[in-house]
């Protein structure tokens, strides 16, 4: 058993991975999770970046403003300054034009020292930045003494020390007051003037000296030397004509210091920016005029301004700084943060967002692999279950078989009841199991349905005969009706049909008590129509035979009592009944145009008046092992798994089952089922499927039905109609007088009776004395010449009943109920003297006479090995009519079996020396397929429906239980039955498999 | 009908119904009397007497095979399962069972319970033997009165 477990769960777990396998197909964000914390990483560095470019960006704008403000404050100063020094310039080149004027061109000379003082003093505001002004005159030194003498002072050098022996002197003549210390004082001396003075009289131009240590102040300071000419010079003159047309010199120190000082304290922006004043003559040494040279400022951002004094020879250059570093730009580092901030919350958003796409895939995935696996579960449990239930039933033989020993030993009558109660409860138990077995099969797919012809009417019949015992025994009424409009011969799965309904009817019966059971099958549009009420014109268009029936009628059902599903009431059947006859009767065209159709779908409506299903428990009823109530099982028996596998098997018909129920007045179960319809065409052959071979002996016979009931008197007719038989109904035995002797008197021959079927009901209720009274009648009306026969119809009759129906006049017979088509023509056949006699009492034991007809004339070989059981079998299958060949060996029998040959079918036992059963069914099924291939070759292009043979062959094995049922079928075998022969058994074995297979040959 | 008749049918009812109870024949003898039928009205007697001769021989067999040296379990467990199934074919419970037993003891080479068995198999066959034989003496007897065999059902 564990390996077989084993084999069976590995294609469950194949299936799964391959479903999971298939199902997996991941999206992009699925497959790169691994990535997304990079994927962030990645995003949060592109936004540190993107947010740093966007930070240089405005950083550098703010420094090229800060540079152009620089510049321009820079610009500003120098030009100022630069404009400023040129009007003092200006005004000491005046100075000098001044001194030349009215010195030199004067004789004598308009200027002394207290003139130029005065002069001077008044003038200093036009020349702000100049300390003071000075003139120097040139002295050679032949006229030194020679001036000494005039202004009665010695030359005396910077150092106020006389002057040394040179060739020329410049002393100071006229110095304004704030400069008067620099009179007398040889301006050649020192180092600058004097350099100054040589290049001032070359040049004829103002000149600057570098700055240095101006001599009062201390501050730093150049001086201004302009030349003075004694005579006018030529428009162009030559260097050497200016040195000697030089009489003196005008100078003026300039303060730098305090000059620059000044002028930018009257400028706004002053704090901010630290000015430095250069003389950069000499580029390699720079010489400072103003500022702090050690000053701290910010050194990453310099303006340079050129500054012009007016001497070519100098330059000068003007050099601004902020004082402080550029401070941190605020928007700047804001905007920069406030974008990385949003781009990080977005990337955030970005990757929660996949994050939860991924986890919500998983989630998915996780689900989806999950319902795989419950499935998967579901399916092998399933299995599990086939495989169990399968198992069981090997232990479970050996229990049933050694209680049937058990039984068969010398038992005290209490261990004899034990026992037997054992052995029922084991045969339950195994019902259950195949019952289970079935389910599981079906939930894990493995059921197919059949697709055969077979006859819907002879099926229903059996299956009331089964129950027909149980019924009579509690005095149920047991009918079936089928619709005309239902085809004879339908496709389908005739076994599975049958178990539908044999677990209806048997649930039926189970739980009904008194009134009836009714199993009716329509084509299911029909009755849609008819339940919409839409057949009212049916009824006035339609037969008056139903009509005029109608009144009087005191009970709607068939037993009269209540039923759950007001649609089998009288008032709708017989809107259905119309209907079928206004159809049969107007033309046989509908008739024809459903058996053009393809699929019909019929409805089954079982009906009984039992206990009902409790309204609490109607919703579960369908589900495996829930029956309506704990107690009903204590009750009644049963698992209640029946129900459920009918359900599975109506839904695998492609139809639907449910049911209308009510407490105590009983439950109506109906389903809908598809079925294919038979071919017109292949005729012929409708014969061997068509099981139940009605005589047709009863053809044109005519019949008076009285029955009080109606729906029970149309059931009676359709048994009748079956046959053959034209029947009229009257529902009670007075109007069946009037309907006979107004037949029998007026228009005789028109509807001469044969046979009048009286059901006991009405018999008892009508009076015995009428009923005595009309038969005199008929016999005095002198139509004795062919007396009607008459039948009781009864569900069960006591011995005095039956006394008193003889007296009464029945002396023909009695019909037992429930009625069957064959059962009523072997009653006629009795009673009518048609036919053999030896059916009639035969067929009132259930089984047997379908056995009969099944078997009937079929050839069939027996092969066993045991002389015994051989010759028990042959005579078991001669009973019912086959023609039994025997052989005692599986060579023998294939000996017999060489094609071509005749047989029918083949019993075929299992153990024997040297061949078994098995390996002669493997034998002669491969004779068969050779035999088939070559036909098949041969016959390609000709004949297309060439007979296949395919020879049916059942095991007959001792077991009590399918255990060795597979392996029959494994080797080719179509059934089992059981040894020795049970009628059921071999009925259901037999009958599944001649209706189903078309037989090779008969 | 004469008193003597009357005696044979209940004599007849009464052997049935003991042999039923004592469990010599079970249900598949009572399905066999009804195969039987006008078309065959020695269908009964016919097997049973087959029955009998099968069960002289194959108790031979079994006897010779279980008295030589070697004792060949599997000839004998092949004999015994044909005896069974012929004995549940008639019905035959008693013997039936014992047969059961014996493939028990044959499959643990038991020869001493072999042996055992099948005397208990002699015994059991040849009590079966005088019922049955008795049976249909009393059902040739009716006959001859001109009585039908009643149906047992």
């Amino acid at each position: 058993m564990g390996i077989k477990m084993q084999s069976q769960h590995q294609p469950v777990a194949l299936r799964f991975h391959e479903q999971t396998g298939g199902k997996r197909k991941y999206t992009f964000i699925q497959a790169k999770r691994a990535w997304l914390p990079k994927f962030l990483l990645l995003w949060i560095m592109l936004m540190m970046l993107f947010s740093g470019s966007i930070y240089n960006g405005m950083d550098a704008d703010n420094k090229v403003r800060r540079r152009e403000v620089l510049g321009s404050l820079c610009e500003q100063r120098a030009r100022m300054l630069q404009d400023q020094f040129s009007v003092s310039v200006n005004h000491v080149h005046a100075l000098a034009i001044l001194v030349s004027t009215f010195h030199f061109y004067r004789n004598p000379s308009a200027i002394d020292q207290e003139t130029f003082a005065e002069y001077t003093a008044r003038t200093a505001f036009e020349r702000p930045l100049l300390n003071g002004v000075a003139y120097a005159q040139r002295v050679v030194d032949s006229e030194r003494e020679n001036f000494e003498r005039q202004h009665g002072w010695v030359i005396k050098t910077m150092e106020r020390e006389p002057s040394p022996v040179r060739d020329e002197y410049g002393p100071v003549i006229f110095a304004q007051e704030t400069v008067s210390y620099l009179k007398s004082l040889d301006m050649m001396s020192g180092e600058e003037d004097r350099e100054n003075i040589l290049r001032a009289r070359a040049t004829g131009k103002a000149v600057l000296t570098s700055p240095f240590r101006l001599l009062g102040s201390h501050h730093l300071g150049v001086v201004l030397t302009f030349p003075v000419y004694k005579s006018k010079l030529s428009p162009e003159p030559t260097m050497n004509e200016r040195i000697e047309a030089t009489a003196g010199y005008v100078g003026g120190s300039f303060d730098v210091e305090s000059l620059v000082e000044n002028l930018l304290g009257q400028l706004a922006g002053n704090q901010a920016i630290l000015v430095h004043v250069y003389d950069i003559t000499n580029s390699t040494n720079q010489l400072i005029m103003y500022g702090n040279q050690y000053e701290e400022g910010d050194n990453s951002l310099v303006h340079k301004s050129k500054l012009d004094f007016g001497d070519p020879y100098r330059k000068h250059q003007m050099i601004c700084r902020y004082h402080q570093k550029a401070p941190t730009s605020w928007t700047a580092l804001t905007t920069a943060f406030l974008f990385f901030v949003i781009g990080l919350l977005v990337g955030y958003i970005l990757y929660g967002a996949a994050i939860h796409i991924v986890k919500v895939e998983d989630d998915f995935h996780e689900m989806q692999e999950l319902k795989v696996r419950a499935e998967a579960a579901d399916v092998a449990k399933s299995q599990f279950l086939a495989t169990v239930s399968h198992e069981i039933r090997t232990p479970m033989n050996g229990i049933l078989g050694m209680l049937g020993l058990l039984l068969d030993t010398e038992l005290s009558s209490t261990q004899r009841d034990y026992a037997q109660t054992a052995q029922a409860c084991g045969k339950a138990l195994i019902a259950l199991i195949n019952e289970v077995l079935d389910r599981a099969k079906i939930e894990a797919g493995k059921l197919e349905l059949e697709a055969v012809p077979f006859d819907l009417r002879s099926i229903l019949d059996d299956v009331l005969s089964l129950f027909s015992e149980k019924s009579r025994h509690k005095g149920l009424e047991l009918a079936v009706f089928v619709s005309d409009k239902v085809p004879d011969i339908v496709m389908g799965d005739p076994g599975r049909f049958r178990q539908i309904i044999t677990n209806l009817v048997g649930n039926s019966v189970k739980f009904t008590e008194r009134g009836h059971i009714f199993v009716k099958v329509h084509l299911a549009e029909n009755i849609t129509a008819t339940v919409n009420g839409k057949s009212e014109a049916y009824l006035n268009g339609g037969s008056e035979d139903v009509a005029h029936m109608a009144g009087g009628y005191q009970s709607k059902t068939l037993s009269g009592c209540d039923a759950a599903d007001e649609r089998n009431c009288w008032d709708n059947f017989k809107h259905l009944i119309a209907d079928e006859e206004f159809c049969f009767d107007a033309s046989s065209k509908k008739m024809t145009t459903i058996q053009v159709s393809e699929q019909v779908t019929l409805m089954v409506c079982v009906e009984d008046t039992g206990i009902g299903i409790p309204f609490s428990a109607q919703d579960s009823i369908f589900m495996p092992f829930v029956q309506a109530d704990s107690s009903t099982s204590r009750n009644y028996g049963g698992t209640g798994i029946g129900l459920s596998i009918s359900k599975c098997l109506v839904e695998l018909m492609g139809g639907q089952i449910n049911f209308i129920s009510r407490p105590q007045v009983g439950s109506t179960f109906s389903f809908t089922a598809g079925f294919g319809t038979y071919k017109k065409n292949s005729t012929s052959d409708v014969k061997k499927h068509n099981v139940e071979d009605l005589p047709s002996s009863f053809r044109g016979l005519k019949a008076i039905v009285v029955d009080g009931k109606p729906v029970r008197a149309a059931v009676t007719r359709y048994h009748l109609k079956r046959l053959g038989i034209v029947a009229k109904v009257a529902n009670n035995i007075n109007k069946a007088t009037a309907l006979c002797g107004k037949n029998g008197s007026l228009t005789s021959g028109m509807f001469q009776e044969d046979i009048i079927l009286v059901e006991k009901d009405s018999w008892i209720s009508g009076e015995d004395g009428s009923f005595n009274i009309w038969q005199l009648d008929w016999k005095q009306n002198g139509h004795t010449v062919k007396l009607p026969k008459l039948i009781l119809l009864a569900t069960n009759i006591s011995n005095v009943e039956f006394d008193k129906a003889k007296a009464a006049g029945f002396a023909d017979t009695v019909i037992m109920k429930p009625l069957r088509a064959s059962m009523v023509a072997a009653c006629l056949q009795q009673v009518l003297g048609v036919g053999k006699k030896r059916q009639q009492g035969k067929d009132m034991s259930n089984g047997s006479t379908y056995l009969r007809g099944l078997i009937c004339g079929k050839k069939i070989l027996v092969v066993d090995d045991n002389v015994v059981n051989r010759r028990v079998a042959a005579g078991a299958l001669k009973k019912f009519g086959a023609d039994v060949k025997c052989v005692d060996s599986g060579k023998a029998a294939l000996e017999m079996l060489q094609l071509p040959h005749s047989f029918d079918a083949c019993f075929m036992d299992i153990q024997m020396p040297e061949m078994d059963g098995f390996e002669a069914t493997r034998r002669i099924r491969l004779m068969e397929r050779e035999e088939n291939e070559q036909a098949n070759g041969e016959s390609n292009e000709g004949n297309a429906s060439k007979r296949e043979w395919h020879l049916p062959i059942l095991a007959m094995t001792a077991d009590v239980i399918h255990a060795t049922y597979d392996e029959c079928l494994k080797c080719g075998m179509d059934g089992y039955v059981s040894k020795p022969f049970e009628e059921e058994n071999l009925y259901q074995e037999v009958a599944k498999f001649f209706e189903s297979k078309p037989i090779s040959d008969s | 009908m004469t008193m003597d008749v009357l005696q044979l049918q209940r004599q007849l009812r009464e052997l049935q119904a003991s042999m039923h109870q004592e469990g010599f024949i079970d249900d598949q003898f009572t399905q066999l009397q009804r195969l039987q039928d006008d078309s065959s009205p020695d269908f009964v007697k016919e097997v049973v007497t087959m029955y009998f001769d099968d069960s002289e021989k194959l108790i031979d067999n079994m006897k010779k095979i279980l008295t030589q040296a070697p004792v060949d379990f599997k000839q004998v467990d092949a004999y015994v399962h044909q005896y069974k199934g012929s004995s549940a074919s008639i019905g035959a419970a008693r013997i039936k069972n014992i047969c059961m037993k014996f493939r028990n003891c044959c499959e643990n080479q038991d020869h001493e319970g072999c042996w055992r068995l099948l005397q208990q198999l002699q015994n059991e066959y040849s009590a079966l033997k005088g019922h049955l034989m008795y049976l249909f003496r009393l059902e040739q007897e009716l006959r001859s009165a001109g009585v039908k065999i009643p149906s047992l059902e």
